[in-house]
C-alpha cells in the first residue's frame, strides 16, 4: 500500500452502497424463490405422501374381536359358547407406590411369590400408561377377595376378555376339538390383519375345521394417539373424526351330534379305552363320536402349563388321541357280513349249503391249521348261522373260494382303506390289503408274495386289514342302507342371529350296485340272528326294536399254533380289542353304530352292551321325550 | 363543520397519526408490518403451545419489553449510538465471558445469565453490538476497507462469535458472524476477497468437522440423509417435513394440525414453529408469513438507503439483512434445505431474549432514519 493517505470519497461510497444493496436484493429474491420452490414441492407435489404419513402418525387401529360363533347339538343345546375370563391389570402411572402395591397383592395371594420379580420386570418393560396384566385366570374366590380390597389398590383393576366355554366339559371333545392361543405356526397360515385382536384359534375338530365361519370378522376402532403412543380423546380443541367398524360375530353352527346319545356313549365306555361312532344311515349325520379317555377342552383355552401338557401327552392311555378317527385296528369278524355279500355276489354261493365246523380249518395244500378265534365248534352251519354265530371256519372257506383280489375289490366301495370324508380332519384311511398292494408295499421280493393263508385270514378280518371305528360305523351305515349311504358329517346347519337354521343338504355317496335283494336279506337275517340267538344274543334282551349286529375280536397278539388263547393269561394291554357294529331298528334303520373297546376281549361281552345303551339313548329317548332331558334312561340298559 | 365528511375525518385522523408517529420517530409502514407479524405470530403460538395462555402472556410481556426498547432507541441519534458502540460491545463481551465462566445450564448448553428475576442471553446483545462496532469502525475510514481494516473487523466479528460458539451455540454464533460479514460486504468488500474467503470457509468446514461436538456432527449428517435415523437425530427433520407436506395448500386449520397438536413435531412452539404454520395454514399461510417478512426487510432496506452517513447506512442495512438471514435459516432448516441449527423464527418462535433484541434493532433502524438530517461528522 502506498503512503498516500486515503480520504473518504462520499460519491464513490454512495455508489458502492447502491450497488451492494441492489446485489443483496437480487440474492434475497433468489433465496426466497428457492424457499418457495421447496415449500411448493413439499406442500403441493408431495402432499399426498406426507398426508398419509401424518395419518399413520396419529391414528392407530384398535381391533374389536368378533364374538366366536356358538356350537349347538342337533337339539339346540349349547356345546361351546363364550364367557368372560377375569384378569388383574395394573397401570403403573396410576399406582402411588408400586413396590408396596405388589407386596400387598402378593400378601393377598393374588400374585405368586415366585413370579413377583417377573411381574415387576414386565411392568417396567411397558409404558407407564399401559394396562399390564399381572395375573391371569382369576377364580371366583380370588375375584371376590380382590373386590373387597379394591379401594386399597388404585391403578389396579379387574379386566375381562372373552374365552371359550364348554358347558358339558369333556363331553364330545373329540368331535368338538378345542381352541387355544394362536401359535407361531398358526400365524403362518392365517391372515394376520383379520386376526388382530383375536387371541384364540380352533386347534382340532369342529373348532379347527370351521375356524373361518366361527371366527367371524373383527371390527376396529380408530384411536387417536399422541407422539408418546398414549391414546387421547382429543388434544386441546384438536378432535378429528375417527372411524370404526363393528365386528361381525362368527356363524353359529348346528352339529349332527345328539348330546344324549353322546353322553350315553361316553358313560357306557366309562374308564375303558375305546371309541363309539353312531351315524344316522338316512343322511350321514354323526349322532355320537366318542373316544375315551378324553380331556378337558377348557384347559387349552385357558392355557396349559408345560407340566399339564406333558401329563396329557405322556399319559399311557393317550387322552389326546382321537381313537374314533385315528385309531386303526384289525376289523375282526365284523367283516363277515361284507364277506358274505361278496360270496353271494361273486360266486353265487348257496346260502343254505351246510358246512361242518369242527373248530379247525384246513387249507388244501398247507399244513397250517386255522382255528376258531374263540375256540369251540359250531357243528353244521349255513351262511345265515355262520354270520350269527360268527363261525370262522365257514368264512375261512368262503374267503378261499372268493379270492383275495375279489374281496378287496368288493370291499373298497364300503369305505375300507379310505377316509370317509367326515368334516373334521385327522382321519386315518386304515388299510385294505390286496395282492397288488402287497407287491407295492414291500421291498424284498419274498415279502411281496401274497400267500393263500393270508386270504383265509382276510375272511375273518385278521392280517393286514386295518379299520377305524368311524370307518366301521360307516360300513354299518352302508349295510343299513342296503348299499346306499351318505358321507358322514358333523355340521348340519348354520344358525343366523334370529335363531333360524339354514340346513346343509347331506352328501349322498355312490350307491353299491350289483348286490341282489336276496343277498341283502340274508345278511340282514344273519346280523339280526347275531343279536337274537348268536354271539350277541344278550343285548336284545328287553329291547323294543330289532337290532342287526355283528361282533368282532381283533387280535393284538398272535396265539401260537398249539396254544389256546386264554384271556386271563395275557397282560391287559395285549388282550384282544373288542368290536361291535350294529344298526337298528333292523327293518327301518335310524342309527348305525360301531363300538371299539381296546383290549376289551370279546366283542360280544365288552362292546355290544355299549352299543345297546347308545341305541336306546337315541331311539327310545327320541320317541319318549324329545330334546329336553339328556340323562340316560338307566332302566333300558341291560347287558 | 358542515363539510365534515367521512373522507375528511379519515384524512384528519391519518394526518394526526402521522404527526404522532413522526414525533415518536417511528416509521408507520414498518410498525404496521411488525404489528401484523406479531399478531400472526401470537395466533400461531397459541395453537403451537397447545392453547397455553401462559405462553401468550409471557410473549406479550417480551413484546412489550421489546416495544419499550424500540421506542427508547428511536430517540437515540446516530451520533450518540456511534459513541456508545464501543462501550456496548465491551460490555457484551464481558457478559459473554461471565456466562462462559459461571453459566447456568440451560438445554445442555451454557447460554443464560441469571439476573435473579430475568434470565438473559448475552449473545443476543452481541447481535446488535457486533454490527454497531463494525459500523463505528468503518465510519471514519475510506471504503472499501483496506486489508488492515479487514483484519480489525475480523477480530471485532470473530471474538464474540467464537465465544458464543464455545457455549456451544453454533446457530447464534453463525448469526452474529453473519451480521458482521453482511456489513463488511455492504461496505464494498472486494468480491475477489469474498471468493477467497468462501474457499477458506469450505476448507475451514472440513477442518472444523473434527472439532464439532458429536450432536453437531449428527445434525449435519442427518441433514444430508434424515431417513438413516428416523427416531434419533433425523426425527426433527422428518416430522417437520411431514407437518409441512401434510398441510398442503390450504392447511388443516387453526389448532387442527395433528403433527403439532399431538406432539409429533418436536420444539413445535420454538425452533419448529414454521412447520406449525405450514401444517395448519398450508402453503397460503406460509406465503403470507414470508410476504410479511419480505415487507419488513424491504422497508428496512429502503429506510437504510435514505440515511446519509456511513455508520447509519451500514448498521441499518446490516440489521435488515440479518433479519432476513434469520428467517431464511429457520425456514430452510424446517423445510429441509439447511441443517438443523438452533435458530428461532424471528418474532414468532417462543422464548429467549430475541424478541427484545429484534425490536430494539428495528428501533435503531427507525431512529437512524428519522435522525438522518441531524447527522454531523
Amino acid at each position: 500500500m502506498d503512503s498516500r493517505v486515503r480520504i473518504k470519497d462520499h460519491w464513490n461510497e454512495q455508489r458502492i452502497f447502491t450497488q451492494r444493496t441492489l446485489g443483496a436484493v437480487i440474492v434475497i429474491a433468489l433465496m426466497m424463490l428457492t424457499l418457495i420452490g421447496r415449500l411448493t414441492y413439499l406442500q403441493v407435489f408431495r402432499h399426498d405422501y406426507y398426508a398419509e404419513l401424518s395419518q399413520g402418525n396419529r391414528v392407530r387401529l384398535d381391533p374389536i374381536p368378533a364374538s366366536r360363533g356358538l356350537i349347538f347339538d342337533r337339539n339346540g343345546k349349547v356345546m361351546a359358547d363364550n364367557e368372560p375370563a377375569y384378569q388383574l391389570e395394573l397401570i403403573r402411572e396410576q399406582v402411588p407406590d408400586l413396590n408396596d402395591t405388589l407386596r400387598r397383592l402378593t400378601a393377598l395371594g393374588l400374585i405368586d411369590r415366585d413370579e413377583l420379580e417377573d411381574t415387576r420386570r414386565m411392568i417396567f418393560s411397558r409404558r407407564t400408561f399401559d394396562s399390564v396384566p399381572v395375573r391371569l385366570r382369576l377364580t371366583d374366590e380370588e375375584i371376590g377377595r380382590f373386590a373387597v380390597h379394591r379401594y386399597q389398590f388404585p391403578g389396579v383393576d379387574l379386566a375381562t376378555r372373552q374365552t371359550r366355554h364348554y358347558p358339558y366339559g369333556q363331553l364330545g371333545v373329540h368331535a368338538l376339538g378345542y381352541v387355544s392361543a394362536i401359535s407361531v405356526q398358526d400365524l403362518e397360515h392365517i391372515d394376520r390383519v383379520s386376526y388382530a385382536g383375536t387371541t384364540l384359534i380352533g386347534k382340532l375338530g369342529i373348532e379347527s375345521n370351521y375356524e373361518r365361519p366361527l371366527h367371524g370378522r373383527n371390527g376396529f376402532r380408530e384411536i387417536l394417539v399422541n407422539a408418546q403412543g398414549r391414546s387421547v380423546q382429543r388434544e386441546g380443541v384438536f378432535a378429528p373424526e375417527l372411524h370404526s367398524q363393528a365386528p361381525l360375530a362368527g356363524d353359529d353352527l348346528v352339529l349332527s351330534i345328539d348330546l344324549a346319545t353322546q353322553r350315553a356313549a361316553e358313560d357306557a365306555l366309562g374308564d375303558r379305552r375305546g371309541a363309539v361312532v353312531a351315524i344316522d344311515p338316512t343322511n350321514g349325520d354323526v349322532l355320537a363320536l366318542a373316544s375315551k379317555p378324553g380331556f378337558d377342552p377348557a384347559a387349552f383355552a385357558r392355557g396349559l402349563s408345560r407340566a399339564e401338557y406333558a401329563q396329557l401327552s405322556d399319559d399311557i392311555d393317550k387322552p389326546l388321541f382321537n381313537r374314533a378317527l385315528r385309531g386303526t385296528y384289525p376289523s375282526g369278524s365284523t367283516i363277515k357280513p361284507v364277506i358274505a355279500l361278496a360270496a353271494l355276489t361273486y360266486h353265487n354261493v348257496d346260502p343254505n349249503r351246510q358246512e361242518f365246523c369242527a373248530g379247525v380249518f384246513h387249507l388244501p395244500g398247507s399244513a397250517h391249521l386255522y382255528r376258531e378265534g374263540k375256540g369251540g365248534k359250531h357243528g353244521y352251519v349255513d351262511l345265515e348261522r355262520a354270520i350269527a354265530r360268527s363261525c370262522d371256519v365257514y368264512f375261512y372257506g368262503l374267503a378261499a373260494t372268493i379270492g383275495a383280489e375279489h374281496i378287496a375289490d368288493f370291499m373298497a366301495p364300503f369305505g375300507y382303506g379310505a377316509i370317509t370324508g367326515i368334516d373334521i380332519s385327522g382321519e386315518k384311511p386304515g388299510l385294505l390289503p390286496s395282492p397288488e398292494w402287497k407287491r407295492k408295499a414291500f421291498k424284498r421280493p419274498q415279502d411281496q408274495i401274497w400267500f393263500p393263508g393270508e386270504t383265509v385270514n382276510f375272511g375273518v378280518g385278521q392280517g393286514y386289514l386295518l379299520v377305524t371305528p368311524l370307518q366301521l360305523a360307516h360300513v354299518a351305515s352302508v349295510l343299513a342302507g342296503r348299499g346306499k349311504s351318505f358321507r358322514p358329517r358333523l355340521l348340519t346347519g348354520v344358525r343366523d342371529l334370529d335363531g333360524n337354521v339354514k340346513p346343509i343338504a347331506p352328501t349322498p355317496l355312490p350307491p353299491i350296485d350289483g348286490i341282489s335283494s336276496d343277498a341283502w336279506d340274508l345278511v340282514l337275517r344273519g346280523m339280526v340272528g347275531a343279536t337274537t340267538y348268536g354271539t350277541a344274543a344278550a343285548i336284545s334282551k328287553g329291547a323294543s326294536y330289532a337290532i342287526a349286529g355283528k361282533t368282532g375280536t381283533a387280535q393284538v397278539f398272535t396265539v401260537g399254533q398249539n396254544e389256546k388263547y386264554v384271556e386271563k393269561n395275557v397282560a391287559e394291554r395285549l388282550r384282544d380289542h373288542a368290536w361291535f357294529i350294529a344298526f337298528a331298528p333292523a327293518d327301518a334303520p335310524r342309527i348305525a353304530i360301531a363300538v371299539l373297546v381296546e383290549n376289551g376281549g370279546f366283542g360280544a361281552s365288552a362292546a355290544a352292551p355299549i352299543a345297546r345303551k347308545v341305541m336306546d339313548a337315541y331311539l327310545l329317548h327320541e320317541a319318549t321325550s324329545p330334546a329336553e332331558d339328556i340323562a340316560v334312561p338307566e332302566s333300558q340298559a341291560s347287558d | 363543520m358542515i363539510e365534515d365528511s367521512g373522507y375528511a375525518r379519515t384524512r384528519r385522523t391519518l394526518s394526526s397519526t402521522a404527526k404522532l408517529l413522526s414525533a415518536l420517530n417511528l416509521d408507520g409502514p414498518l410498525l404496521v408490518g411488525l404489528g401484523l407479524l406479531a399478531l400472526y405470530g401470537l395466533a400461531i403460538l397459541y395453537s403451537a403451545s397447545g392453547q397455553s395462555l401462559d405462553t401468550i402472556v409471557r410473549t406479550l410481556i417480551r413484546i412489550a419489553l421489546g416495544a419499550a426498547a424500540m421506542l427508547a432507541l428511536t430517540h437515540a441519534s446516530p451520533n450518540l449510538l456511534r459513541r456508545l458502540s464501543p462501550w456496548i460491545y465491551v460490555f457484551g463481551v464481558l457478559l459473554l465471558l461471565v456466562v462462559e465462566l459461571t453459566g447456568v445450564m440451560g438445554k445442555g448448553a451454557q447460554r443464560w445469565l441469571n439476573l435473579g428475576i430475568v434470565r438473559f442471553q448475552p449473545s443476543e446483545v452481541m447481535k446488535l453490538a457486533v454490527p454497531m462496532l463494525a459500523a463505528w469502525y468503518l465510519h471514519d475510514r475510506p471504503l472499501p476497507p483496506d486489508w488492515r481494516a479487514m483484519l480489525a473487523l475480523a477480530v471485532i466479528i470473530f471474538l464474540p462469535a467464537g465465544l458464543v460458539a464455545m457455549q456451544p451455540d453454533l446457530g447464534t454464533a453463525a448469526l452474529i458472524a453473519a451480521s458482521g460479514a453482511l456489513l463488511v460486504l455492504m461496505a464494498g468488500l472486494s468480491l475477489r476477497v469474498v471468493l477467497v474467503l468462501l474457499l477458506l470457509a469450505v476448507g475451514g468446514a472440513v477442518a472444523g468437522w473434527h472439532v464439532l461436538h458429536d450432536y453437531q456432527r449428527d445434525r449435519v449428517l442427518t441433514f444430508l440423509n434424515p431417513e438413516t435415523d428416523p427416531l434419533g437425530a433425523g426425527y426433527h427433520i422428518i416430522q417437520s417435513q411431514i407437518a409441512l407436506g401434510s398441510g398442503g395448500v390450504f392447511g388443516k386449520g387453526w389448532m387442527h394440525g395433528s403433527q403439532a397438536q399431538l406432539q409429533f413435531l418436536p420444539e413445535r412452539s420454538t425452533d419448529f414453529i414454521f412447520a406449525v404454520v405450514g401444517e395448519e395454514f398450508g402453503l397460503i399461510g406460509l406465503l403470507l408469513l414470508l410476504a410479511l417478512y419480505l415487507f419488513i426487510v424491504a422497508r428496512s432496506v429502503w429506510l437504510a438507503m435514505q440515511t446519509n452517513d456511513t455508520f447509519s447506512r451500514l448498521l441499518a442495512l446490516s440489521l435488515a439483512l440479518t433479519f432476513f438471514v434469520y428467517v431464511f435459516i429457520n425456514a430452510g432448516m424446517v423445510s429441509g434445505l439447511l441443517p438443523v441449527v438452533g435458530v428461532p423464527l424471528p418474532l414468532v418462535s417462543y422464548g429467549g431474549t430475541s424478541v427484545v433484541t429484534l425490536l430494539a434493532g428495528f428501533g435503531i433502524v427507525m431512529g437512524l432514519y428519522s435522525h438522518r438530517k441531524l447527522v454531523g461528522s
